[in-house]
């Protein structure tokens, strides 16, 4: 049924312009900037950006220091419908079990998920796409490529974090110190064990392209698989990689949490937003604001990333634009 | 289509041959010790004993050789006897006898055949993880079509708010949210799943539905958010394509135009993600499983990993990769069959 | 500890019982929920806690410790001891009484011949026995009557009570295990999976990791026992979950070790369904200090071995400069609660062994900075950590995982970065840790970090095994593929002594003297070991559960038949 839909490059399918001609650049971004929604998810995006990076100069309280005497203190807020709560200026989200402030912890905790976050999502992203456009434009790789990705797919994931630890850990931190060695050991760790549906995914998406007019005519003016593959194929299989981008930071940010909970992650007093959320959650009912505190900044870091991947993903649509 | 399918299934052999040899080298290579849940005060000599008693002192290919037969060669006999013995369909036949005496897969925890362990747990993880993925995908793909169709529609921000929340927010918190919520405050649902009900009657319906919601939902939520995000940009995609404005100008109804059209165009991603999804219900949802005490292969799984069990694991691990190389062979298939023009001779 | 207060005790428990419910099976069922699930309802074949106490529903030893740690004859007629000529006098022999009438759940007679099995069964040399250790220098078991067994040691055996004794090991109907000797032990599942046993109930299935349902043993000895007629044991999900199951929702009768926090617990108690009840008994939570060097520049060889010594911690005024700086209260206030107390001492219990060492209780930070400063770490270079010809005072100190576990190592930290210690954490998977494969570099034996912490403790009611650990040579080793039990590698000629001092001392008072004197050697003269908490079992019951008595010398489910419905 698609063999008769009119070919997608017919330039009178364009509306005739209106304006003096603009960049492509100055398109896109006209475009995104009326993507509300994306608007406001790159400003939270950089809020919380500059939030973990310039928040431990304004808010200098170290994340790992112990106040066992001003332990459980709630959130500021709680002072003001109840008179028996242990609230204070000087810890104003409160602090946990231990005493540790929980807003420097938030702070601590969201650079080191924001960069597990996304160096994880982004490597398991190129590896995925990778294996997915290579698998499916070349029909030599495909056989062996997918059943590499079968393979990955069926290997335990705890057994390849207690091997990986076991084989690399000393040497990392012993080259690139603790934290550093750490984590690249989790970014490789979450990245390695993750592109398998992105690939799958890019993959089915490429052997239909592929088969697609535009592509055939490329093929046939002699274009080079390489340009055919950068110019033609991997802008039409964006929009499934936002989508796993999207789920890939989300997934990355709690698999961490997981990691560390197994000792394969940061040591135990390193703060991540993950593991405030896991460390919380048997409190619960007793210090709802622990849970929900770093449940919410995960939650609206991934959402704001959905929200600029679907922005981005209309501007960079030529059919969507100048609509 | 069909001698692609037939060389495939051939070509799965030897992948999953080599499959199960890359698994077992990583459980030789992955530190652990079947020892580990030993209590300290047994001494060490003891454990070493306890080790040989395994089978864990002879040589690593001695180890897979034997694993290899008694996977493929022995369990089938089992199945063989018993369906001998005990099916209508094969019941006619003589009573065999080929398994006696044999040793099948044993797991190291129980010393029970790793068999009746995946048997046992089959059933709570099809109720459990299976109905959740029902329900995720009977959910996702109307969120994924109608949002697409009413693009930045109210429905649609309300669902790509809910589905992301829904995603970033791990199992281990909804989890115990659920059982506070519902098990402690209001007392409506069980927080512990009973894996011995025999649903006989209505009421003992009315009870495995009961035990059923929380896991469920939790679980569904997951499958819910990732299949209609997939779903939703598909449809975007091929809503814009110049067929559907063809398709409009012939005058077709809208409906036929958005299901059959476009979503038939749509599938292919969500089909993928869906192929890969039915052999993780196999695999089972770990975090859900334990929170909820449902014990089904995720759980096994999980505490075989914990107690270095290489058999179970092994087998486990094996099952699931025989489902994993099946359900891509179908996904691939069903590549062609949705667009004719994707051909793999 | 005395035989009195003992049957007074049991005395009271029983005519409580009677009171509640004089006939078998008449409330119904009770439901327990452990956090681990049992794989398997044999001991012989797996030393964990959870099917160790799974399986003493179904199958008792002669005799089990009670909550106060004493000897409680079970199927046996009294326990032998040396005053009542079951023990020889040469301490060689003991000779255990069948009570008269007793039958296995399908009806058949219990015999000494069952008791001879179960030795034979444990003790074959192919069969991968767990308790192998209880049976340790044991040269024959032989039935002397139907009834009676005697069984002779190679050498004089001041404890006596291994074989037969306690959850670990008990009496296992040879007409059922007749074909399950040795090689052969795991293929006979279906024993394995139900035991027919003595204990006050059957079981009628089996799922290994998941749930066992029983019911009431109709050939019980007392008749008016057990008062539940089924049984459900449902394994799986956390502790917290357990709790919450029990505490909160009323949905269990019983919970088992509810290792959680208690501001958690305390919280889950305001459900009102139940209580949390505790009990302590000589588990420890403490630091190991490495004696040896596990730097990652030394060769695998010498690595972490007596070869060499460890460059801060081979110094005493080191190692107690930082047990000094640790305020024991304020970690049990945030790990156990209730459930814990601070103690110096490696074996805090029974009463008889615990020597009288309180002098780490009270953190002084001053006095560890002094004892720094006299050991020569000063902080040359003002930025807050100490050192000592240009090397830090800078330490790596490991754990498992465990929530408790990870807020200790934070305390500790903190208080170690006062005296200007300067300190890395890990934590580990429990089952890398606690495993013993040589080729992991994590475990524990390995000891590649310079302080490890962890709980252990000793089965029943002697530590003779427990202190005879610390023998030179018995440390993990390259050339003992990185087994043995000498955690510290720590080496004293007068310890051993000891040792072989204990091993042959009878009289109770002496023996006492002795493992205290072992004790502090261990603690407070060396400081080897710093322990810190004297950690208490935690498990709950439903307010409708009665009889309940937490006992952690033996399996908690010891008197499951005594339990009733809180009508």
């Amino acid at each position: 049924m698609t063999d008769t839909s009119p070919n997608p490059n017919d330039p009178l399918a364009e509306p005739i312009p209106l304006a003096p001609p603009t960049s492509q650049t100055q398109d896109i971004w006209r475009q995104f900037k009326q993507h509300k929604g994306a608007v406001l998810g790159g400003g939270f995006l950089m809020f919380i950006t500059l939030f973990v990076l310039i928040g431990p100069f304004i808010w200098t309280l170290e994340a790992t220091k112990l106040d066992i005497r001003a332990k459980d203190m709630r959130p500021i807020v709680w002072g003001l419908w109840s008179d028996e709560a242990k609230v204070g200026w000087n810890h104003p989200f409160g602090t946990d079990q231990l005493g540790r402030d929980l807003l420097s912890q938030m702070i601590e905790g969201g650079r080191a998920s924001m960069a597990v976050g996304w160096a994880a999502m982004i490597l398991s992203l190129l590896l995925g796409t990778a294996v997915g456009v290579l698998s499916g434009f070349f029909k030599r790789l495909d056989f062996i490529l997918m059943r590499f990705t079968d393979l990955m797919l069926s290997l335990p994931l705890l057994p390849i974090l207690l091997v990986a630890v076991t084989l690399f850990r000393e040497k990392l931190s012993k080259t690139f110190g603790i934290e550093t060695g750490m984590f690249i050991l989790i970014v490789g760790v979450i990245g390695i064990t993750s592109w398998m549906q992105t690939a799958r995914i890019v993959r089915a998406d490429v052997l239909a392209l592929k088969e697609r007019e535009f592509v055939l005519a490329a093929h046939s003016i002699g274009t080079r698989p390489g340009k055919i593959i950068t110019r033609h194929l991997l802008p039409n299989v964006l929009s499934p990689i936002m989508v796993s981008a999207t789920l890939g930071l989300a997934v990355a940010i709690i698999t961490e949490s997981a990691l560390s909970f197994l000792g394969v992650g940061f040591p135990s007093d390193f703060p991540t937003w993950g593991k405030l959320l896991a460390d919380a959650v048997q409190r619960m009912n007793l210090y709802p604001e622990r849970v929900f505190l770093p449940g919410l900044l995960i939650s609206l870091t991934v959402l704001s990333v959905n929200y600029i991947g679907d922005g981005l993903r209309d501007a960079l649509d030529p059919r969507m634009r100048g609509r | 289509m069909l001698t692609f399918t037939i060389r495939r299934l051939l070509l799965s052999i030897p992948t999953l041959l080599f499959i199960s040899l890359a698994i077992f080298m990583l459980l030789q290579l992955s530190p652990g010790d079947p020892m580990a849940q030993v209590p300290l005060t047994v001494p060490p000599e003891v454990k070493e004993k306890m080790r040989e008693a395994l089978g864990l002192g002879q040589p690593v290919y001695v180890q897979y050789w034997k694993w290899l037969v008694q996977f493929f060669w022995i369990e089938p006999l089992v199945f063989v006897d018993w369906a001998t013995a005990n099916t209508w369909w094969a019941g006619w036949l003589p009573d065999t006898g080929f398994a006696e005496g044999k040793l099948r897969v044993i797991s190291w925890q129980t010393r029970g055949p790793v068999m009746d362990l995946v048997i046992q747990s089959l059933p709570q993880t099809f109720w459990v993880v299976g109905m959740s993925y029902v329900v995720g995908v009977a959910i996702a793909l109307p969120i994924g079509i109608y949002s697409a169709y009413r693009h930045y529609s109210v429905f649609d921000q309300t669902g790509t708010f809910v589905t992301m929340i829904g995603f970033s927010i791990p199992p281990f918190f909804t989890g115990p949210l659920m059982i506070w919520i519902f098990a402690v405050q209001l007392g409506w649902l069980p927080s512990k799943y009973n894996t011995v009900l025999d649903v006989v009657d209505w009421d003992t319906f009315v009870l495995q539905m009961k035990q059923m919601v929380l896991p469920v939902m939790v679980l569904a939520l997951q499958t819910t958010a990732q299949i209609s995000r997939y779903m939703r940009s598909a449809m975007l995609d091929n809503l814009k394509q110049d067929y559907v404005r063809t398709a409009r100008a012939k005058g077709l109804k809208e409906g036929v135009v958005v299901m059959v059209h476009v979503l038939r165009n749509s599938m292919i991603p969500v089909i993928t993600v869906i192929a890969l999804g039915i052999p993780a219900i196999f695999g089972g949802a770990i975090i859900t499983e334990n929170v909820f005490a449902v014990n089904g292969l995720g759980y096994q799984l999980l505490i075989a990993l914990f107690a270095s069990d290489i058999p179970t694991v092994m087998t486990f691990t094996f099952i699931f990769a025989i489902l994993i190389v099946l359900f891509n062979l179908i996904a691939d298939v069903l590549y062609g069959v949705l667009d004719p023009r994707i051909r793999y001779d | 500890m005395t035989m009195k207060s003992l049957t007074l005790g049991s005395a009271l428990v029983l005519s409580m019982a009677s009171m509640a419910a004089a006939e078998r099976g008449a409330d119904g069922n009770v439901s327990i929920i452990y956090w681990q699930a049992p794989s398997i309802l044999n001991p012989y074949l797996s030393g964990g806690t959870k099917d160790i106490e799974s399986s003493s529903l179904v199958i008792e030893p002669m005799g089990r410790y009670n909550q106060d740690g004493a000897p409680v004859a079970y199927l046996a007629e009294e326990i032998p001891t040396v005053a009542n000529g079951g023990v020889s006098e040469d301490l060689t022999s003991i000779t255990w009484k069948l009570k008269e009438g007793l039958k296995w759940s399908d009806g058949s007679a219990v015999t000494s011949a069952d008791v001879k099995f179960t030795a034979d069964y444990c003790m074959d040399p192919e069969g991968g026995c767990a308790q192998l250790a209880k049976f340790d220098g044991v040269t024959s078991v032989e039935a002397i009557d139907e009834l009676t067994v005697k069984v002779t040691f190679g050498a004089p055996k001041p404890n006596p009570y291994g074989p037969f004794m306690g959850g670990q090991s008990p009496i296992i109907q040879a007409a059922q295990f007749a074909d399950c000797m040795g090689a052969k032990a795991p293929e006979c599942t279906e024993a394995n999976f139900g035991p027919i046993g003595t204990g006050p109930f059957v079981v009628d299935d089996f799922r290994p990791n998941d749930v066992i349902q029983m019911s009431a043993n109709p050939n019980y000895r007392d008749p008016a026992k057990p008062a539940f007629a089924t049984l459900t044991f449902k394994g799986g999900g956390s502790a917290e979950a357990s709790g919450r199951a029990v505490l909160e929702t009323g949905e269990f009768d019983y919970a088992w070790n509810l290792q959680l926090a208690p501001d958690v617990i305390a919280k889950m108690e305001e459900g009102g369904k139940g209580k949390a009840i505790s009990a302590f008994g000589a588990l420890v939570e403490r630091i190991e200090m490495n004696l040896t060097n596990p730097s990652p520049d030394l060769p695998a060889e010498t690595r972490a071995t007596v070869a060499e010594p460890h460059p801060i911690l081979s110094d005493k005024r080191v190692r107690e400069a930082l047990s000094k700086a640790i305020d024991r209260d304020i970690l049990v206030e945030v790990g156990y609660g209730p459930a814990g107390r601070p103690t110096c001492n490696l074996v805090p219990a029974p009463a008889i062994y615990a020597s009288d060492n309180t002098g780490c209780l009270k953190q002084d930070i001053e006095g560890a900075k002094a004892l720094l400063d006299e050991a020569g770490w000063t902080d040359t270079d003002g930025d807050g950590i100490r050192d000592k010809d240009g090397k830090k005072l800078s330490l790596l100190y490991q754990t498992s995982t465990n929530a408790v576990r990870q807020d200790f190592q934070a305390l500790i930290k903190q208080w170690w970065s006062e005296i200007g210690v300067e300190t890395e954490l890990r934590n580990l998977d429990a089952s890398v840790f606690f495993g013993g494969d040589p080729g992991s570099p994590d475990t524990f034996q390995k000891f590649y970090a310079d302080v490890e912490m962890y709980a252990n403790v000793f089965d029943g009611t002697d530590p003779q095994a427990y202190l005879a650990a610390y023998r030179c040579g018995n440390e993990p080793k390259p050339s003992s593929q990185w087994q043995g039990e000498n955690i510290n590698r720590f080496c004293d000629p007068a310890y051993d002594a000891l040792i072989d001092e204990l091993a042959v001392t009878g009289d109770l008072e002496k023996r006492g003297e002795i493992a205290k004197k072992m004790n502090d050697m261990l603690t407070k003269d060396t400081m080897t070991i710093v322990p810190l908490v004297d950690r208490g079992r935690v498990s709950a019951h439903a307010n409708s559960l009665g009889g309940v008595v937490l006992n952690v010398f033996d399996s908690e489910l010891w008197n499951v038949a005594d339990w009733y419905r809180v009508k």
